[in-house]
C-alpha cells in the first residue's frame, strides 16, 4: 500500500468509525506494520487539525529467548535428564552441550540425576529413576510452588510497552488530504491560489542563516567613531602619512631636551637606513637651536651644548605630535595667522617592552586648537565635550609633567564599575619655547590633548589581549562577531 | 616618572598629621604627585624573591610615591615634606645660604686639564656639622641614586660622590690618568685595585655594570685625589672606601663632576638644599672653591635665587580665572615660589628658589598658580574659536573604500607596520635590496627589523593565525607601506596600499580578478586601455608563473594581481591556493 493510499484508507475508516479507531487494531485490521500505520497517524497530525491522535500504551508479556526455547523443548534440567542414557554418560560429555551446566545443577537438586564420582575413566552421571522424581514433586508444597513459578517468570518472559494512538477526527476533518504549502511562490501570487493554500508554521526558534558578508575591523570601527567626533566638532585632519620622522620634528621642535630618556635608544626605534634627515627649515632651526642651548622669549633654556647631529637622526615617529608641529609651524608661515582646530588618529612607535596591554606600535589620538587667548578653562571645557561625545562626563584633572607642554594636565574620568577614577588621556598647553620660535604670534595660545585609540577599544569590545585585537594573530571570529561602535552608549 | 619609597608613618611624623591612605592619594593628586602603591619592604622582597625571603624583613608601611620628571626637589622625604608643609601653609619655605667657613680658606677642587677629554666639569660643596640618623643616612644615599637615575641620565651627565671630610685632607684634585696609574680601595671592598681591574670586577655586578660604558673606551679615567694622594672617588664608577660616610659622619664633602655643567650646579644644589636641614646650621651650606685649569675660580653652590616678574592678569587670562593680584601672590607662595605683590599695576615679583630647577619660563609660574588654585576648581569654557572641518582627502578615500570592500564581502585586517626582513624578502620570494625599505637600527627582536614595504606578509600571517576559520577566508586591508624616497626631507615616505586576498581550496583568480574589477568600479575607471584599467600578463617572483598580472591604470602600472606561488604559501605556512592583490590607491586622489 502507497503511502497516499495507507493514509487516505485511515482517514476513511475513521470516518466510518464511532468515536474513534486503534492504531493497533487498525494495523492488523490492514495487515500493515504497526510502525507504517503510527507513522501515517504522525503525518496526518502535521496537518493542522485534521485529526486528533491520544497516545494510550498497554503492556504485555511476551516468552524470551530462552522462554520460546524451553517452550519448545523443555526445560533444561528435562533435556539433561531426557539425553543420560540408561548406561549413563561422561560429566564431561554433558557438560558439551548447551543447556549442560545449568540443566546440571537443577537435575542434581532436583534429584533426577546422580553422580558416580569413582566411575572408570572419570564421574559419570545416571538417571536416578522417574518415579523419585515425581515424587518429589508430589511432595513439594503449595508455597515451594509459587517460588518456583516466579523464578521461571522472572527468567523466561519479558515486559514489553506496546504505545499506540486513539485516533479520532479534527475540527477541520477531511478524507481528502491537501498539504500545507512551505513557501509562497511567484506562481501563487499570479493565479492567487495563496488564497486557498495552508502554509506550514515556521519555526521563530531557529536562528535565520548567517549572511555572506564581509566585516570591518573593530579597531578601526572605532577610529571610524573618533575620526567623526572630531569632524562633529569642526576640526580638520592631518596629513600624518609620514612614520618615518627626524628627531628635530619629533623632539627638538617640541622642545624635548636631546638628552631626554624618551630620546634613548630603549625608547624609541632609531632608523639605520635612511639614518639621517637631510633638509631642514634653516632660520627656524637656529631658533630651535637657540631655544634649547641659550634660552630666549622669556626662558632660561635648558643652557646644553645642541647638535644638530642628534636633530639630523631618523626615527619611528614616537607620537603624531610631530605632525602637529609641522603643522604649527606652517600655520606660523602664513601672512596672517588664523584659527586652527586639527586632528589626527595614526600610528606611532615605541620601543617598549611588550605586554598583554602594549605593543611597539599604537594608534594616538590627537586633538589641537590654536587661537588667541585660549585659557586652560577652554582646554578642559573642550575636553569636557569631547569627552561628553565618549559617554563620559565626570572628569578630573591632575597636575602632570610634560616637556612640551605647560601647564600639563592628566584627564581621569570615574570608572562606575571599578568604582574609582581611571585616566583617561593627556592634555596641556604648549610651551612659549615651542610655539614662538615657530613664528607664531605672542598672544596665540595652543591647546592639545591625546590619548590611545586601542584602550578604549579594548573596553568597549571586552578584549583582554592586545594581540587579539591588533596584529596577524587576530581572533577572525571576534572581528566577524563584533557589533557595530556607538561610542556613547 | 620616579617613583620615591617613603615610610608612611615617618612620613605623616614629618607632616605633623596623619592621613586616611584616601585623604593622602586626594592630597597627591592635587599636588600632582600619584600614590602609586602602599606596600611595605617584605612584600617587595615576597613578591620579587619569594616568600622564604621576605621572613624577618620590615613590615614598615611603605609609600611608593610617583613624582613629576623635573621635580628633583621631590626626589627624597625632606623635599616631599618641606613641599607639602609649604603647600599646606604650615611652613615657610626655608632661604638657602651658602656660607664662608667660620675659619679658614674654604675646601679648594682643583681641576686639571686631562679632564677635558673625558669630563671636565666639576662642582663642590660642604655639609657642615650634619646630624646623620640611620634614616637620615638613607634618605642620603637614596637621593644620591635618584637624581643618578634621573636628572644624570645614569651618571653619564653628572656624577655624585660623598665623603667623609674629616677622613681627607683638602685641596682635592680632580684629573684624569691611565686606568693603569689608578689604584685604591673602593667602596666596600677589602684591597687595593687598579682601576683596569676595577672595570673588569665590576662587569659583573648588577648595579655599576651599567655605569662602565661611559669611559670604559677613554684613554684616561677622571679620578679625584686628596693632598695625600688618596683617592675619594672615580667618577662617575665609585667612591674609594678612605672616605666613606658613615653614621658617626659629621663634615660631608660633595663632588660632582660632569658632562653638562648646568645640570651638576643642579644636582649639587638638590643634594646641599635637601640635606642642609641637618646641619648644625639649618639650611646653611659651605660653599667650596672650583679651580679651573686656566686658574679662574669659582665658588659653589651657587643655591641662585632668581627673580622674575608677571602681571596677575598674564596669570587669570592663561588659567581662565579671575583672581586679585594679592590672591595669586599668595597662592604661588605656597608653591614654594615666594611672591609679592610690587604695587606697580597689578605686578607680581616672584622668587624662584635654586630648588625650582624646572621654573624656567613664565608659563611654569603660571602652571604653579593654577595648581595651588585647584585644576578642578577652574570653570570650563567653551573656546569661540570658529573653524570649518576637513578631513585629509586620502583618509576620506580609505574611509569610503573600505566601506564597500566590506561590502563586497571581504574582511579587514589590520597589521604591524613593523616586520622581520624576511616577511617581505626572502618568503616572499624577493631580494631584501630590491625592496626600497627603510630598516631600523636598534630593534629588540626580528618582528621590527624593517617598516613593511607590502601589506601582502601581514595578510598571509593573518591567514595562517586563523586557519582553523571555514573557508573561503577573504581578507583586505588599506593600510601605509613605507618606502625609502630621496625627495622627501627624511628620506623616505608612506604609501597608501590596498591589498586583499582570497584562501580557499582552489585558487580563485577569477575572484580576487572580480574584486579589482569593482574596486575599479567604485573608483569610476572604466575597463579599458587608455584613460581607464586593463590588467597584463606579467613576471613576478611571488606569483605562480604565468598566473600574474600587472594592473594599468592610465597607462601606469598601480599594482599586481595573481595566484601565489607555492613558495610563498608554504613559507607562510599556509596549505591552500591563494591569490592576491595589492594596487597603490594614491593615483585615484
Amino acid at each position: 500500500m502507497s503511502d497516499a493510499g495507507l493514509l487516505e484508507t485511515l482517514l476513511r475508516r475513521i470516518e466510518a468509525a464511532d468515536g474513534g479507531v486503534d492504531s493497533l487494531e487498525t494495523a492488523s485490521i490492514l495487515g500493515v506494520d504497526h510502525q507504517v500505520l503510527v507513522g501515517a497517524v504522525k503525518s496526518l497530525l502535521a496537518l493542522e487539525d485534521l485529526i486528533s491522535a491520544e497516545l494510550r500504551s498497554s503492556k504485555h508479556w511476551e516468552l524470551s529467548g530462552e522462554g520460546t526455547e524451553i517452550a519448545e523443548q523443555g526445560s533444561h534440567e528435562a533435556r539433561v535428564f531426557s539425553s543420560i542414557p540408561p548406561e549413563g554418560l561422561p560429566q564431561s560429555e554433558l557438560m558439551k552441550l548447551s543447556f549442560g551446566k545449568i540443566g546440571f545443577s537443577k537435575a542434581m537438586s532436583n534429584k533426577w540425576i546422580k553422580v558416580d564420582k569413582t566411575h572408570e575413566g572419570g564421574p559419570r552421571i545416571f538417571r536416578s529413576g522417574a518415579v523419585e522424581g515425581l515424587l518429589w514433586l508430589l511432595s513439594t508444597s503449595q508455597h515451594e510452588l509459587w517460588i518456583i513459578l516466579e523464578t521461571a517468570i522472572q527468567l523466561t518472559t519479558m515486559r514489553w510497552t506496546v504505545k499506540s494512538y486513539w485516533i479520532t477526527k479534527g475540527s477541520c476533518f477531511s478524507t481528502t488530504i491537501t498539504k500545507p504549502e512551505t513557501e509562497l511562490t511567484p506562481e501563487m501570487i499570479a493565479n492567487g491560489s495563496w488564497k486557498e493554500k495552508k502554509f506550514k508554521p515556521y519555526n521563530f526558534e531557529a536562528l535565520g542563516v548567517a549572511p555572506d558578508c564581509g566585516h570591518l575591523h573593530p579597531l578601526m570601527k572605532v577610529r571610524t567613531q573618533f575620526r567623526q567626533i572630531f569632524l562633529e566638532m569642526g576640526f580638520t585632519e592631518m596629513p600624518t602619512n609620514n612614520f618615518i620622522e627626524s628627531s628635530f620634528w619629533n623632539f627638538d621642535s617640541l622642545f624635548q631636551p636631546q638628552q631626554h630618556p624618551a630620546r634613548d635608544a630603549h625608547d624609541t626605534f632609531f632608523i639605520s637606513d635612511p639614518a639621517l634627515a637631510h633638509e631642514f627649515p634653516l632660520e627656524y632651526l637656529e631658533r630651535v637651536k637657540k631655544i634649547h642651548s641659550e634660552g630666549g622669549y622669556g626662558s632660561q633654556g635648558y643652557k646644553y651644548d645642541w647638535k644638530i647631529e642628534e636633530a639630523q637622526k631618523n626615527i619611528l615617529r614616537t607620537h603624531t605630535t610631530a605632525v602637529s608641529a609641522r603643522m604649527l609651524y606652517k600655520l606660523a608661515q602664513q601672512e596672517k595667522f588664523t584659527p586652527v582646530k586639527y586632528f589626527s588618529i595614526d600610528r606611532v612607535f615605541r620601543n617598549e617592552t611588550l605586554d598583554a596591554t602594549h605593543l611597539a606600535e599604537f594608534h594616538q589620538i590627537e586633538g589641537v586648537v590654536a587661537d588667541r587667548g585660549l585659557t586652560l578653562g577652554d582646554l578642559m571645557g573642550i575636553l569636557h565635550q569631547f569627552f561628553t561625545k565618549l559617554g563620559i562626563t565626570k572628569l578630573r584633572f591632575k597636575p602632570a609633567y610634560n616637556p612640551y607642554t605647560e601647564p600639563s594636565m592628566e584627564v581621569f574620568s570615574y570608572h562606575e564599575g571599578l568604582k574609582k577614577w581611571v585616566e583617561v588621556g593627556n592634555s596641556g598647553v604648549f610651551r612659549p619655547e615651542m610655539l614662538l620660535p615657530m613664528g607664531l604670534p605672542e598672544d596665540v595660545t595652543v591647546i592639545a590633548w591625546g590619548l590611545s585609540l586601542e584602550r578604549p577599544t579594548m573596553i568597549k569590545y571586552g578584549i583582554n589581549n592586545i594581540r587579539e585585537l591588533v596584529g596577524h594573530k587576530v581572533n577572525l571570529q571576534m572581528v566577524y562577531d563584533g557589533p557595530i561602535c556607538r561610542l556613547e552608549s | 616618572m620616579p617613583t620615591v619609597g617613603v615610610k608612611r608613618d615617618l612620613l605623616f611624623k614629618a607632616l605633623g598629621k596623619t592621613y586616611t591612605d584616601e585623604e593622602f592619594d586626594e592630597l597627591c593628586f592635587e599636588y600632582g604627585l600619584e600614590l602609586d602603591e602602599i606596600t611595605s619592604e617584605k612584600e617587595i622582597i615576597s613578591r620579587e624573591q619569594g616568600d622564604s625571603k621576605a621572613s624577618g624583613a620590615s613590615d614598615v608601611i611603605l609609600y611608593k610615591i610617583d613624582v613629576p620628571a623635573n621635580r628633583y626637589d621631590l626626589l627624597c622625604l625632606e623635599g616631599l615634606v618641606r613641599g607639602l608643609q609649604v603647600f599646606k601653609n604650615k611652613l615657610e619655605a626655608p632661604r638657602y645660604r651658602r656660607v664662608s667657613p667660620l675659619s679658614g680658606e674654604p675646601q679648594k677642587l682643583i681641576i686639571t686639564e686631562e679632564t677635558v677629554a673625558v669630563r671636565p666639569h666639576a662642582v663642590a660643596a660642604v655639609l657642615r656639622n650634619i646630624t646623620f640618623t640611620q634614616e637620615r643616612y638613607d634618605s642620603f644615599i637614596e637621593l644620591q641614586e635618584k637624581l643618578h637615575q634621573n636628572i644624570c641620565r645614569k651618571r653619564s651627565l653628572v656624577a655624585i660622590g660623598t665623603h667623609d671630610l674629616d677622613t681627607v685632607s683638602g685641596p682635592f684634585t680632580y684629573t684624569a690618568k691611565p686606568p693603569a696609574e689608578i689604584s685604591f680601595k673602593p667602596l666596600n671592598q677589602t684591597k687595593e685595585y687598579t682601576a683596569t681591574q676595577l672595570m673588569s670586577l665590576y662587569k659583573t655586578d648588577s648595579h655599576l655594570r651599567h655605569y662602565l660604558h661611559i669611559i670604559e673606551d677613554k684613554p684616561l679615567y677622571p679620578v679625584i685625589y686628596d693632598s695625600n694622594g688618596i683617592v675619594l672617588s672615580m667618577p662617575p664608577i665609585i667612591n674609594g672606601d678612605h672616605s666613606k660616610i658613615t653614621l658617626k659622619t659629621k663634615n660631608v664633602f660633595v663632588e660632582c663632576t660632569a658632562t653638562d655643567l648646568t645640570k651638576a650646579k643642579i644636582v649639587l644644589d638638590m643634594m646641599v638644599t635637601m640635606f642642609s636641614e641637618y646641619c648644625s646650621q639649618p639650611f646653611t651650606v659651605e660653599e667650596a672653591e672650583v679651580v679651573y685649569p686656566d686658574g679662574k675660580t669659582c665658588k659653589y653652590p651657587e643655591l641662585a635665587y632668581r627673580k622674575e616678574k608677571l602681571s596677575s592678569d598674564f596669570v587669570n587670562r592663561k588659567v581662565g580665572i579671575n583672581e586679585s593680584t594679592e590672591t595669586i601672590a599668595r597662592l604661588l607662595t605656597k608653591m614654594c615660589l615666594r611672591s609679592e605683590v610690587t604695587g606697580v599695576g597689578d605686578e607680581i615679583e616672584v622668587e624662584i628658589p635654586p630648588t625650582r630647577s624646572d621654573v624656567i619660563h613664565a608659563c611654569d609660574i603660571m602652571e604653579d598658580a593654577a595648581m595651588a588654585y585647584g585644576f578642578n576648581n577652574i570653570p570650563y569654557t567653551t573656546p569661540r574659536t570658529y573653524t570649518v572641518a576637513n578631513q585629509f582627502p586620502l583618509n576620506k578615500l580609505t574611509e569610503l573604500l573600505r566601506q564597500d570592500l566590506a561590502a563586497a564581502g571581504f574582511t579587514e585586517a589590520l597589521n604591524f607596520a613593523l616586520c622581520s626582513t624576511e616577511d617581505i624578502s626572502d618568503k616572499l620570494g624577493k631580494k631584501i635590496s630590491e625592496t626600497r625599505a627603510v630598516h631600523i637600527a636598534n630593534p629588540k627582536t626580528v618582528e621590527f627589523q624593517v617598516a613593511r614595504t607590502t601589506l601582502l606578509p601581514g595578510l598571509l600571517k593573518t591567514l595562517a593565525a586563523n586557519r582553523k576559520m571555514p573557508l573561503p577566508l577573504k581578507l583586505f586591508e588599506i593600510s601605509d607601506v613605507v618606502l625609502k624616497d630621496d625627495t622627501k626631507d627624511v628620506g623616505a615616505r608612506n604609501s597608501r596600499r590596498f591589498c586583499a586576498v582570497y584562501y580557499n581550496k582552489s585558487p580563485g583568480f577569477e575572484v580576487i580578478h572580480g574584486l579589482l574589477d569593482r574596486t575599479m568600479q567604485l573608483l569610476e575607471v572604466k575597463s579599458q586601455r587608455g584613460d581607464g584599467y586593463h590588467i597584463q600578463a606579467a613576471e613576478d617572483s611571488t606569483f605562480f608563473p604565468g598566473r600574474c598580472a600587472e594592473i594599468f591604470v592610465g597607462g601606469k602600472s598601480v599594482g599586481r594581481l595573481g595566484v601565489l606561488h607555492p613558495d610563498v604559501i608554504t613559507r607562510f605556512e599556509l596549505t591552500m591556493p591563494c591569490s592576491a592583490v595589492e594596487m597603490d590607491i594614491e593615483p585615484f586622489l
